[in-house]
């Protein structure tokens, strides 16, 4: 990603840079948070994803917009005032139109105030950019977040619970079908090992990515015998 | 009395910070290398969560929720829409406070946690904290309660995890998942082992 302040990033450079090739959830870890919690069906994650990558490309646009009048001392504090607002335009609109869904979704939707994407971009980007490119890299990292979002989202429910977005795709024993639905997808851990699995297709793809270990094993030498 | 200690249980084991509602997850992964860091931490984020969940509860109470400002005269006044901002205001402004005085009266202790109470502000456990709290209906005790608790809740499952993590180092994973992956896995273990406390009725 071209992030220096003088040379011009392209558009779609920029847009899509962060969904391929530097996915803020699998390569940077960010943002990880009040993400897990979202994705046992994929209506909340569709919900949250389209939240997130609302609130990150307007607090970069903003942010971008303001970046010269912003003292540098207090920038963060003007970053959080501003994400915070946003936050509270799409609680309250979400609570209007879906309430249930805003029921579901309980506090998460605050907790993207600290989700660590927007500030990392706002941070990042947006003090650097013109409000254009700053916009373009928000919906770009919030379509990197909703990819995986959606893929937990996905895995989650259809073999939590043999559905998606509610409808019945494989019919259960309990309805009479074929298929057992696997219970612990809808619990917290399953979250776990799916990120866990998820990082180690990534980096058996992309060897580039792998972490070299903090210690290495001296190789198993049999004694000398007498 | 009894259903404070119950609230205290409750949110330690059953409603684990960390564990439970993925809070705090960033900083948790990146900070829990070696026990002592992630025990230093862990107090930070206690301390924070104590003051500012019965704090947060008192402005809900008598400022921002529907009808809250009778006392001034005001008995019409929803502000609950506020919540948000005035929340992570407070935080970020306690945590400030937090760090001058600790800095001014504790120098010991402010050397030790010197460099994790600023991270501490955008830490989810603290904001989603205080949003149970609300969500939730607390009273003033059962804030301090709540905060105590979910404070020390977060602390118990980041030593724990940097416990392992410190054993982890010396062990041979696959390449793909060494490091990130595999701390991915651990955690999903520990999540499991909290969940059987679910059962315990109070």
């Amino acid at each position: 990603m071209n992030t220096s302040t003088s040379a011009k990033p392209r558009a779609l450079a920029v847009l899509f840079a962060p969904v391929f090739e530097n996915n803020p959830i699998a390569l940077q870890i960010l943002g990880i948070c009040s993400a897990l919690a979202v994705t046992a069906n994929l209506k909340t994650a569709l919900v949250m994803s389209v939240a997130l990558t609302l609130v990150t490309a307007f607090s970069n646009l903003f942010i971008s917009l303001l970046r010269h009048q912003i003292p540098a001392s207090i920038r963060m504090i003007v970053q959080v005032v501003i994400i915070a607002s946003l936050v509270i335009v799409v609680d309250q609109v979400l609570r209007a139109v879906a309430f249930d869904l805003a029921k579901q979704l309980s506090v998460f939707v605050g907790l993207i105030i600290t989700n660590c994407i927007v500030m990392g971009r706002a941070e990042a980007f947006a003090m650097q950019n013109p409000p254009l490119p700053s916009f373009l890299d928000g919906i770009g990292n919030g379509l990197g977040y909703s990819v995986l979002l959606i893929a937990l989202g996905i895995t989650r429910e259809l073999f939590g619970s043999g559905t998606l977005i509610g409808y019945r795709v494989l019919p259960t024993v309990a309805d009479g079908g074929w298929y057992l639905p696997n219970g612990l997808l809808l619990l917290p851990p399953s979250a776990f090992f799916l990120i866990g699995l998820f990082i180690w297709a990534l980096r058996s793809w992309k060897p580039a990515q792998v972490e070299s270990p903090a210690f290495r094993m001296a190789p198993q030498v049999r004694e000398q015998e007498p | 009395m009894e259903h404070l200690l119950a609230l205290f249980v409750r949110a330690v084991f059953v409603e684990n910070m960390a564990l439970a509602f993925f809070l705090g997850m960033c900083t948790f992964i990146a900070i829990s290398k070696k026990v002592e860091t992630a025990i230093g931490l862990g107090i930070a984020v206690m301390l924070v969560q104590t003051i500012t969940v019965p704090v947060n509860n008192l402005i809900y109470t008598y400022v921002l929720r529907e009808g809250g400002l009778a006392w001034a005269g005001l008995p019409e006044s929803d502000l609950a829409f506020l919540g948000l901002l005035t929340y992570i205001g407070v935080i970020a402004a306690l945590v400030q406070i937090l760090e001058m005085l600790l800095d001014r009266y504790v120098p010991a202790l402010y050397n030790a946690l010197g460099v994790f109470l600023p991270l501490i502000t955008v830490n989810c456990a603290i904001l989603g904290g205080t949003l149970f709290m609300v969500e939730r209906d607390y009273d003033f005790a059962e804030s301090v309660v709540y905060g105590l608790a979910s404070g020390f809740s977060w602390a118990l499952a980041i030593a724990l995890l940097a416990g392992i993590r410190e054993k982890l180092k010396y062990s041979d994973p696959p390449a793909g998942l060494s490091g990130l992956g595999i701390t991915f896995i651990t955690i999903g273990l520990m999540s499991l082992g909290f969940m059987s406390f679910a059962g315990i009725k109070l």
